[in-house]
């Protein structure tokens, strides 16, 4: 794996740092530079909150090479509270809990690893909300 | 200034001091000790806990670290780029060479003004990393300073280690004694060269002194820290509404406890190992957790750590008001603790990479 593209990838991936729009509001991730919705720059950072809930799901029986460690295991098209819509992992979670619409929370964890001697990748998944099962509770 | 003589040990900095956020982590999975015993015991025989914390296949020191130092920011409400340290205490770092402080500081958005480092002393890499941020915010170096102890323990496979060796930790943010929700009083550390534990490097698993590691290591140490610690500061157990001892096991904090003057309901809310393990350089630390989400303002705790090799942190704390009104903020130690999924030994076996796979 290409070592300086993860570096410049980890704000983005670590935090879920995007960008807003200073002419429209929008809020934009990955950042793209410019506004989707009027095409002017947006290069203005924006932490994302990180809750969202999950659009849709599937389950990978048969994992792309380097995730093979983790599997099986479930990716969701998340909707973020912002607007924009993310795919990533689902963790902390039995598979049969998943439904959508369910609220989630960004959490960062190990993506994948480059062997037992390269480099480890952190990156952000998704979980159900550990805080509201205490008030639910 | 100072009305005491840094001869005598007190660690105490100029500028008052405190702890101005604190978050815990505990991972979702649960071992219990009867799995263990099944396993290598035929069932049969006591066991030092109930259950330990074991990480999922994603979590490790750095990703634990990474939640903890989030909710202590969550408590805190400051800016992280005012942060002038992220220090990282575990004996698991993922990396041999690459530190995970580094990695947190950027996660949580303290890069790049910040000092960076992991700190190692087996069980207590955490709590001196507290001391050295008391000097870095007491000296008015440093406005902030973010001190972790984190762990994924690992025990070999049938050694009476694997009943209790866990994963789980606590990020406490230290600040100006305004902002505090516990001021610090003072510290004090005790250290020998004493041999109860070590692991080699290159080693997956630990190795310990058996006769070692009661009297001569652990009580020695806890006790010589905090009686030291009360001395300086003219205080004794009934001056304390809480107290929190480092925890390999349930007995050694409870007998600790004891010796010290302390009763069973002092020590009641910070100790978590009957139901989450040795945390290691975790230990301590998310026992403070646990007694800040239950403390009411004005309750003066003491808190001892304890790391092989050996030697013990202790700290005199007071809640402030401010307590009551920020820990809500994020996740309290004991959701994290109710959040439990029981896993069998075949599982634990996967996901602390146990099994070779090629
Ligand atoms: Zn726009």
């Amino acid at each position: 794996m290409e070592v300086s593209r993860h570096w410049r990838l980890n704000q983005q991936r670590y935090a879920l740092v995007g960008e807003v729009c200073p002419n429209c509001g929008v809020k934009l991730f990955p950042p793209r530079d410019v506004c989707l919705e009027c095409e002017a720059p947006a290069k203005e950072l924006y932490t994302f909150t990180g809750l969202g809930e999950v659009f849709s799901y599937t389950t990978i029986y048969d994992p792309p090479a380097g995730f093979e460690h983790n599997a099986p295991y479930m990716v969701a098209l998340i909707k973020l509270e912002e607007g924009p819509m993310v795919t990533a992992q689902l963790t902390d979670v039995d598979f049969t809990d998943v439904q959508i619409g369910m609220p989630v929370e960004m959490v960062t964890r190990k993506l994948r690893t480059d062997g037992a001697e390269g480099m480890i990748v952190y990156g952000y998944k998704f979980r159900p909300l550990v805080g509201e099962e205490v008030t639910s509770g | 200034m100072t009305d005491y003589d840094p001869k005598d040990g007190l660690l105490k900095p100029d500028r008052p001091v405190g702890i101005v956020g604190y978050g815990a982590y505990v991972p979702r999975y649960r071992l219990p000790a009867t799995e263990v015993s099944r396993m290598w015991k035929g069932g049969t025989g006591g066991t030092p806990i109930d259950e330990k914390a074991v990480n999922g296949l994603d979590e490790d020191v750095v990703t634990m670290s990474i939640e903890a130092a989030r909710d202590a920011l969550a408590r805190a409400q400051i800016d992280p780029r005012e942060i002038r340290a992220v220090w990282v205490g575990s004996e698991s770092h993922p990396y041999a060479v690459k530190p995970s402080s580094t990695i947190v500081a950027e996660a949580i958005g303290a890069v790049p003004t910040t000092q960076a480092a992991d700190w190692e002393f087996a069980c207590k890499a955490g709590t001196e990393a507290m001391q050295a941020a008391m000097g870095f915010v007491g000296s008015g170096m440093a406005k902030y300073a973010l001190s972790i102890g984190m762990d994924t323990a690992q025990g070999r496979p049938g050694d009476a280690l694997e009943y209790t060796a866990a994963a789980g930790g606590a990020a406490i943010l230290i600040g100006p004694g305004a902002e505090s929700v516990a001021l610090i009083n003072g510290s004090f550390s005790f250290v020998t060269d004493t041999p109860d534990f070590w692991r080699r490097e290159h080693a997956n698993y630990p190795s310990h002194g058996d006769r070692f590691t009661g009297e001569p290591a652990y009580f020695k140490h806890v006790t010589g820290a905090a009686e030291r610690l009360m001395e300086l500061l003219g205080t004794t157990a009934a001056d304390y509404r809480w107290a929190v001892f480092h925890q390999p096991n349930v007995k050694f904090p409870e007998r600790a406890a004891k010796l010290l003057g302390f009763s069973k309901e002092q020590i009641a809310p910070g100790l978590l190992s009957g139901r989450i393990g040795n945390t290691y350089s975790g230990s301590t630390m998310i026992g403070l957790t646990a007694i800040l989400d239950v403390a009411e303002p004005g309750d003066r705790i003491l808190m001892v750590s304890y790391g092989s090799g050996a030697g013990s942190d202790a700290f005199d704390l007071v809640t402030t008001e401010r307590l009551a009104e920020v820990r809500h903020l994020a996740p309290s130690t004991e959701t994290y603790i109710a959040r439990r999924t029981p896993i069998d030994y075949a599982t634990y076996s996967r996901y602390r990479e146990k099994l070779k796979l090629n």
